[in-house]
Parts: C-alpha cells; sequence; structure tokens
C-alpha cells in the first residue's frame, strides 16, 4: 500500500510510487523522546515525497546516537567512523551523480573530531544534504561535554561545568568558503523540520542544516524552555525561505523577514542570543561543486582508455623518439 | 681501474676510439634547484634508449633551497648503467661531478668514492670573491686528493658563460654534453631527450640547452684523453623506462582504478603529480583531499559506491589511515593503499629510503584487521602490482597495501612495456537487482569469500558499518556472530595462500647462507649473491612479494641452509654490544614475521642508514657470517 505523495510534491508519476515502508528497516533503538525519531520520519517522508530510487539513496553517518541513523533506513547506508562521514559520503558522491546523499552526523561528530572534515565538505559543495544533530552532549559514550554545550554545562567530564563557550554551527558554517545552504530547524517541529529538509533536497549543492534535538536521557533541560515556549523561536520569513502554511507559523512566537541571499544578515542573526532563529539563513545556488568537477570525464569506454593509456607509455618507449 | 689520468690531464689531443667497459657509475652531485637530477635522468633515459641497462638513484636533500654549498643540502643523482641488466646503484661511483666541493662531503662520508674515482669539480671557486670560500675550496680539494680520490677541476662556469649569461640554470646540460662525449652517447637521442624534458618551455630555451649540449659535448672532446663505451644490450622487447613513482602512476591508469585520492607526502606525492597530468585522458582522477584521514575516507566512499579506488602516501600518512583500514577490513571494503616508505619513526627522513612500514601495514590497526600486504621489488613490478593489488582487493573484498620506497620512487629502470589487458580496465559497476534474499556478507564457509552490493542495485539495500555484524549485515553483538565474521574475513586470506606459489630461489637450493629479501633490496642482493657464488661461496637468496599472506613452503625451503639472514633496511639490534641479549635482540622487521612463522632461528642484516643497499655491504656480511678472511669489517 502506497501513500498518495501528490498533496506535499509535484514530482511527475513514477512507474512504482515508493512508499514509507520502502524507506524504512528495523526498529530505531533511540531513547523514547530522543528527537532522532522524528527526524527519521521527516527524512523517509521527504524521500517518500521526492520519490527517490532507495537503491538510490545512500544514508552516511559517523558514531554516536546519530550514527544509527542508516541502520533504521531502507536505503544504503553507511555508518562508518568518528568523525569522518563527510569524506565518505564526498567519495560517495564523487563519481556517482545519480546517487542521492544524506549525511547525517552529530554535534561531537561534526564539530569535533570531524571538523576539519566539516570545514571542507562546505567548501566543496558536493550536492548533499547534511543533518547535524545537535543536542550539545555526547549521549551514547553517557553525558561528556560536546563542543556545542552551553558554557558551564555540568557532565561527566565537566562535573563543575564546562568552562569554554561553546562553537555556533551556524556561525561556523556561514564563514566557510563556498558555502552555498545554512537552515536551521527544531525535531519538535514536525512541519518546519519537514519543510527545511525537503528545501534542502532540492538544493543544487552542500545543504547544510542544523537540527536544534533534544536529548531526553542529558539535556533534558537544555532546550525545554524553548520548546515550551514558542517565544523563543525567531521564524526567519522569506518568499525565498522555508514555507510554511498559515497555521504552522502560528507555532512561532516571532517572525521576522530575512533574505536568504544576505550572507551578512545571516551571520547577524546566526548569533542572536535571545532565542533561536529557525529557518533559511543562507542559499546561494550559483556556487562552484566540486561534484560536477569529479563527474566531468566519467563514462569513458574501455576501448578508449586502453588506447590512451597506449600513446602515454609510447612516452616511455626506448624505441620511440620524441613527438 | 678503469680510469689512469693525472692532475694535468685536460690536454686534449688526437681523437680517440672509446675503451669498451662493462658499466660506468656516475654521479652529478650540486647544491638544490642546479639540475643535477634532470641531466642524470637524461643521462639514464638516453643509455636506456640505446639499450644499456640503467638504474637511477636520486640525491634529495629534504629542504626545497637549503643554504648555497652546504655539506647537507646536497642534492644529485646516481646513473649506473651497464651492458647487462641493472638491477641496483652498485658500490663505488666511477666518475663524479660536482658544481661546488662542499656538497662531496656528505657522499665521501656515506662511502660513495673510492681511489678509483675520478671527481670533476667546478673550478670557479678557486677565483671566488670571498676569501672563506677560496680556503674550503683548496682545503677541499687537498683532503680529497690525499684520499687518495682522482680529482680533476673543470671550467663549466666559464664554458657556459659563453653561451648564456647566468649559467645556474644550463650548466647541467653543459655536463651531460661532457658525459655524452665521455661514454660515447648518441647525440641525436641526447638531443630528443632535451626537447622532450623542456616541452613545456619555449623553443629558444630548448635551443639554447641544445647549444650547451655540444659545447659539453666539444669541450669534452677537446680535452679528454679517454672515452669509453659500454656496449648496449640488443633489444629484442619494447621496452619503456620510467622511475617507480611513475610506473605505480601508469599502473594505477591500467589497473582500472578511476579515483586517486591523496594527501601531499614525500616520497609518494610524484605519484599523484603524474596522476594530475594524466590520469583524466584514461577517464580517473585525482582528488587531493584536505589530510590523510579524508584521502581515504573519501576512497573508501567512492569503492563503497562501485568505483576502484586508490590512496596513495608514505609513513605517517598510513599511521593516521589506520582507522579507516580497519573500517574498510571490518565492512569488506576493495581499496588499493599505496605505502611509499620513507626513513622514520614520525617525520624520521622524508627523502630517504627505509623499509619500516612491514609490520604496520600488516598489524597497524586495532584489533584484528588482515588484510592484503604486497611489496614491489622493482619498477616494473610497481606498475604490475597495482593491477594485481586491484584484483585482489575486489577478489577477496579487502583493502590491499602495497608498500613500495623512497629508493624505487625516483630509481629509473628500463623494463619490457607492459601489454595492457582491456580486462584490467572494467569496472566493476554492476547495477543489476541483487539475487532476491541473498545477504550482503554471504561468506562462502569454505573461502570465507563474499559478493558485495553496490548502490544502485535494487534489492541490495544495506548498510556498512565498523561494528561487529553477521551474514545480514545488521549489528550484532552476539558472542557465536561475532566470532563467525572474525574469522570469515581471516579465512579469506587462507584461502588466497593456498592459491600462492612458493618463492623462486635465486641460486642453488641448500647451501651455508639463504639471504631473504622484500622490496627495493632484490638487486642489491642477487648482484651480491652472484658475486659469492663466483667466489665458490654457497649462498642463494630469494626474495618476497607477498607479506601478508605469506608465500607457501618457506619453512622446507629454509631448512636446507645451515643460515637463513633477511637482508632489510630497517631497524635490528646488532649483536655483540653488551646491552643486547639473545632474548632481548630486536630483529629486522621481515626476520620478526620469518621466526614466528616457521619457528626458525632466523637471523637479519638490517640497517636505517637512509641509503639505498648496495652488493659490497651484503657481500661482505656474507664473508663475514662465512669467516672469510678478507672481509671488511664496515657495515
Amino acid at each position: 500500500m502506497h501513500l498518495q505523495t501528490h498533496e506535499f510534491c509535484s514530482v511527475p508519476s513514477f512507474d512504482h510510487d515508493y512508499g514509507m515502508e520502502d524507506y524504512g528497516k528495523g526498529v530505531a533503538r533511540w531513547c523514547p523522546g530522543c528527537g532522532g525519531h522524528s527526524i527519521l520520519t521527516t527524512v523517509q517522508r521527504v524521500c517518500k515525497d521526492m520519490q527517490y530510487e532507495p537503491e538510490k539513496t545512500v544514508v552516511v553517518s559517523g558514531i554516536g546516537c546519530s550514527g544509527r541513523f542508516p541502520h533504521y533506513m531502507g536505503t544504503y547506508g553507511f555508518h562508518g567512523l568518528h568523525g569522518r562521514a563527510f569524506p565518505v559520503a564526498s567519495g560517495v558522491k564523487f563519481r556517482r551523480p545519480d546517487l542521492n546523499v544524506f549525511v547525517v552526523t552529530g554535534d561531537g561528530d561534526c564539530c569535533s573530531i570531524g571538523a576539519a572534515h566539516w570545514v571542507h565538505a562546505i567548501r566543496y559543495n558536493m550536492k548533499m544534504v547534511a543533518l547535524l544533530f545537535d543536542n550539545g552532549i555526547y549521549g551514547l559514550t553517557k553525558k561528556q561535554t560536546s563542543p556545542t554545550s552551553p558554557l558551564n554545562t555540568h557532565s561527566n567530564t565537566h562535573p563543575k561545568g564546562s568552562f569554554l563557550p561553546p562553537i555556533n554551527p551556524l556561525q561556523t558554517t556561514l564563514g566557510l568558503a563556498n558555502v552555498s545552504f545554512v537552515a536551521q530547524t527544531v525535531d519538535w517541529n514536525a512541519a518546519h523540520l519537514y519543510a527545511t529538509i525537503r528545501k534542502a533536497a532540492e538544493h543544487p549543492g552542500l545543504a547544510f542544516v542544523r537540527i536544534v534535538q533534544r536529548c531526553p536521557a542529558f539535556m533534558r533541560d537544555l532546550y525545554g524552555d524553548i520548546a515550551v515556549d514558542p517565544k523563543n523561536l525567531i521564524l526567519l520569513s522569506n518568499e525565498n525561505g522555508i514555507n510554511l502554511k498559515p497555521k504552522a507559523r502560528k507555532a512561532f512566537g516571532r517572525v521576522i523577514e530575512h533574505d536568504p541571499s544576505n550572507i551578512h544578515k545571516a551571520r547577524e542573526h546566526a548569533e542572536i542570543h535571545n532565542g533561536i532563529p529557525i529557518g533559511l539563513l543562507y542559499q546561494n545556488t550559483d556556487n562552484v561543486r566540486y561534484d560536477e568537477y569529479g563527474a566531468h570525464n566519467l563514462g569513458m569506454g574501455v576501448e578508449e582508455k586502453k588506447e590512451n593509456l597506449e600513446s602515454l607509455l609510447d612516452q616511455y618507449s626506448t624505441s620511440q623518439s620524441v613527438k | 681501474m678503469d680510469y689512469m689520468v693525472s692532475n694535468d690531464i685536460l690536454n686534449g689531443g688526437e681523437p680517440i676510439k672509446p675503451r669498451k667497459i662493462k658499466q660506468a657509475i656516475v654521479e652529478i652531485v650540486s647544491d638544490s634547484g642546479e639540475g643535477a637530477q634532470k641531466c642524470g635522468q637524461s643521462f639514464g633515459a638516453i643509455s636506456a634508449k640505446m639499450g644499456n641497462g640503467v638504474w637511477t638513484v636520486e640525491i634529495i636533500p629534504a629542504e626545497i633551497q637549503p643554504p648555497a654549498r652546504s655539506r647537507e643540502g646536497a642534492s644529485g643523482i646516481r646513473v649506473r648503467i651497464g651492458s647487462d641488466k641493472v638491477t641496483n646503484m652498485g658500490n663505488h661511483a666511477n666518475l663524479v661531478i660536482a658544481l661546488n666541493e662542499q656538497v662531496l662531503y656528505g657522499r665521501i662520508s656515506q662511502d660513495a668514492y673510492n681511489e678509483n674515482t675520478l671527481m670533476f669539480i667546478e673550478n670557479k671557486w678557486a677565483k671566488s670573491e670571498q676569501e672563506t670560500i677560496r680556503q674550503q675550496y683548496a682545503e677541499a680539494l687537498l683532503k680529497f686528493k690525499e684520499s687518495g680520490i682522482q680529482v680533476v677541476e673543470i671550467p663549466m662556469e666559464e664554458e657556459c658563460l659563453k653561451l648564456m649569461p647566468d649559467p645556474r640554470k644550463g650548466k647541467n646540460m653543459w655536463i651531460l654534453g661532457l658525459l655524452c662525449y665521455m661514454y660515447d652517447r648518441d647525440l641525436p637521442k641526447a638531443e630528443d631527450q632535451i626537447r622532450t624534458i623542456f616541452k613545456k618551455k619555449s623553443d629558444a630555451v630548448i635551443a639554447l640547452n641544445i647549444k650547451l649540449l655540444h659545447a659539453g659535448y666539444d669541450w669534452a672532446r677537446e680535452k679528454l684523453p679517454f672515452r669509453y663505451e659500454v656496449t648496449p644490450m640488443e633489444v629484442h622487447n619494447d621496452m619503456v623506462v620510467m622511475n617507480g613513482n611513475e610506473a605505480l602512476s601508469l599502473g594505477i591508469m591500467a589497473s582500472g582504478i578511476e579515483l586517486c585520492s591523496m594527501y601531499p607526502i614525500t616520497p609518494a606525492t610524484s605519484v599523484s603529480h603524474h596522476l594530475a597530468e594524466y590520469f583524466e585522458r584514461v577517464g580517473g582522477i585525482v582528488h587531493q583531499a584536505e589530510d590523510e584521514i579524508a584521502a581515504i575516507g573519501f576512497a573508501i566512499g567512492a569503492s563503497f559506491a562501485g568505483k576502484p579506488a586508490v590512496t596513495v602516501t608514505s609513513g605517517p600518512g598510513l599511521a593516521l589511515k589506520t582507522e579507516f583500514i580497519g573500517l574498510a577490513v571490518m565492512a569488506e571494503i576493495p581499496l588499493v593503499i599505496i605505502d611509499v616508505q620513507r626513513g622514520g619513526p614520525s617525520t624520521g627522513l622524508p627523502t630517504k629510503v627505509e623499509q619500516s612500514d612491514l609490520l604496520a601495514a600488516i598489524y597497524g590497526e586495532a584489533g584484528d584487521a588482515p588484510k592484503i600486504v604486497l611489496a614491489a621489488a622493482t619498477i616494473e613490478e610497481c606498475f604490475q602490482f597495482v593491477v594485481l593489488a586491484r584484483k585482489l582487493a575486489e577478489s577477496f573484498r579487502t583493502p590491499v597495501i602495497l608498500l613500495s620506497d623512497a629508493n624505487l620512487a625516483t630509481g629509473v629502470q628500463p623494463f619490457p612495456r607492459p601489454k595492457i589487458d582491456s580486462f584490467w580496465l572494467t569496472n566493476p559497476f554492476d547495477q543489476s537487482p541483487w539475487k532476491d534474499g541473498a545477504f550482503p556478507f554471504e561468506w562462502d564457509e569454505h573461502t570465507g569469500t563474499s559478493k558485495r552490493p553496490i548502490p544502485g542495485q535494487k534489492g541490495g539495500m544495506y548498510t556498512v558499518t565498523g561494528l561487529a555484524h553477521g551474514q545480514t549485515g545488521k549489528v550484532a553483538y552476539d558472542p557465536e556472530i561475532n566470532q563467525a565474521g572474525v574469522e570469515s574475513r581471516s579465512r579469506k586470506f587462507a584461502s588466497l595462500q593456498k592459491s600462492l606459489k612458493p618463492p623462486k630461489i635465486n641460486g642453488a637450493p641448500e647451501g651455508d647462507i639463504l639471504l631473504v629479501g622484500w622490496g627495493s633490496t632484490l638487486g642489491a642482493i642477487e648482484e651480491a649473491v652472484a658475486d659469492a657464488r663466483a667466489e665458490g661461496l654457497k649462498v642463494s637468496s630469494l626474495h618476497l612479494r607477498f607479506l601478508f599472506p605469506m608465500v607457501p613452503g618457506l619453512t622446507e625451503i629454509f631448512s636446507k641452509f645451515k643460515k637463513v639472514i633477511t637482508v632489510e633496511i630497517n631497524y635490528s639490534d646488532t649483536p655483540g654490544h653488551p646491552m643486547i641479549t639473545r632474548e632481548n635482540r630486536r630483529h629486522a622487521q621481515l626476520a620478526w614475521l620469518l621466526r614466528a612463522q616457521t619457528l626458525m632461528d632466523i637471523d637479519s642484516f638490517s640497517n636505517v642508514y637512509g641509503q639505498p643497499l648496495n652488493p659490497e655491504k651484503v657481500l661482505n656480511m656474507i664473508k663475514r657470517e662465512l669467516n672469510i678472511e678478507n672481509a671488511k669489517v664496515s657495515v
């Protein structure tokens, strides 16, 4: 049985309509109340609405709670090393333009052990959706401070409270060369989460989405107030931004107009302290894409390769003079 | 002795007929940036094209522009040419041409020369405006002469100034001309060579360099009272001539690999330079990653997606890649990893040869992570083994580490032109539907091998994980499943080992000493063995290409010899030191492996001078072992 998807999407009809069940596998083992569950369902919905062929879709993750994500997807998956989801995903995409690639990475993964790859993946700007599951804590290893833990977070590695200010992933990403898409959403607003990941999937380049995620086990209070009081969420609204139905907009206490082509304003919004900006901060569809470079000479036939190789070997032959 | 000269040989005279010699070893040594290597490589290439056996070794300082006239800044090349195949750098040089006298000190301390060496030194320093330089020059010449080396001062600068205002970048081709006269090289071939090496430069540059070549040739014809001919072999096969890193690059292209993901590291980087220039013509591409870890991760991602990939590195890079190698072992992702070894540990000796990554390659990962480890012994094998490595990687669904080293990287040798097989260039890119119900790790009970699904294959959707998993690919911490998984991943290599043949023995199958080597030392070991056997000594050798899994039959072969000694360029404790006992002695790396494998008391001869091995040192060791009187004590 397949759900009818046309209500949500304008994709032309396919020979085979993929349904939600085509994108799922197994039972997610995250804690009850973990933001992972809603993100998983949302990604599956986006895949279905985009009618991605499951066999042409690859979800690459790192290590941590978020790292388990590909195991629950009915697509190809790659649950690799801590912090290294970006290089693997980039390698997958480089010579396979036909694949839809998702990167799932946690805050420890992306902003700490794999920070170098984050910087460069943004610069490569290969078409893929990168989801930063940011719950501000190391969960799977049981409550250590993460680079995005707020100042003075009490954790097992900083029992007296963390000493350093957190990294702001939006601010950092917006400062990187060749950045082309930065959005922020929250795991508990299904409509916005969907609209954001959908927009990201349609972006021609690397779409970086920070998902503010609750961790009921170790960071119960982190987004508690924000989730309860919608005033703390500041919706960035624009005709080119992430569009919500009027009903869904009501969940946001504050709405400000923001043009996502304006990177300076985007950086200002990224630094808002008295609330969380939600929406599309920045988008530029004209940036250079490294996956286009990677795929530029695909498809050469064996005979052509052989011929060119032979003429290359001629250059090293002792019996031939210079041409 | 080939050369009989007095210090005022430069009298010239009647044109002379070249005297036939079997081989010659020539060195050109200079400050960095004076083109000594270009000169030597050209001399080698011309000789190879004439049909001579050739081996070249570059002398490379670790810095790009070390201070001029410094002992440690010596940059240059050794070229050995012969009437037969040449497999190593040989012993003492017959001729060294030096652009200043300071750079020779290092080579002298490395025992590159002896009383038979003829030394041509640039004479401009005698007239330097700086008194210190004049003094250094005079002092050095005196020292060199006292040590028995025959020194001749040559007016290179003066002669080149007749053709160009600043001969710093031109003298090398003048020297090439001199060498072409002295060793009776074919001038049109030399001109061709100049056109090749300067193909990106203007016609004016090419013309000037050809003029310099002729000037050097004419000067030598006028002045030198001797001339040699190293008779070329008759060439039956079509030969190619290149260095080891070029051979690796061409091997990558011929193997059907279509992505090289790398991060710059000496001495491996020139593989990617070569690829960057040519790879796209054969449908491939180079990715320069942000670091060593990302380089292998990217290659693994591509390979997972069905695109054959390689990553090229050296020791420190290999160390950084270990976590990903472990993942590729666990997730059974085919991958070729090339390690062009250099001196270690840590940053070590970036430009010098060492064979110290063997154990790291086999055992470097956390946990039990078996994978194939091969070592190329010749330039030809640098080419062929990449093709083999890719094939093995895919057949056994595993990473394969191919070891080369700094000696092979820049060493140039001719070898029969490879016959490219179209099959090598095909791609495993299967997009047909995955067999219904088949598991992604359906290990064959007997061989441990399995077939992998590739993204795009309908019905094959699975999730690769570095976590313990069973045949279904699902995470499983169940004790039985883990035991079975580790066993299957190990069994693949037992089945590969079963298909390998015992190694060929060089020399008789029994005797007093068997030398066992691996990697670039092949030529030096075999030459030493040939010399020893010529003296009636019962010495043989064998050379290993498969280091893991190891070839069969070793215990039986070893049992036919009184003593088995590995010859390696890595560290082992020298017996005899008061702190070193039988119990605590650290063995060379191959010896360590062989002792474990065969339970035999295998000795090792190894050192870490950062120098390629020469046959004389091996021969002396053989004689010491056999208690022969005239063995030199030096090692």
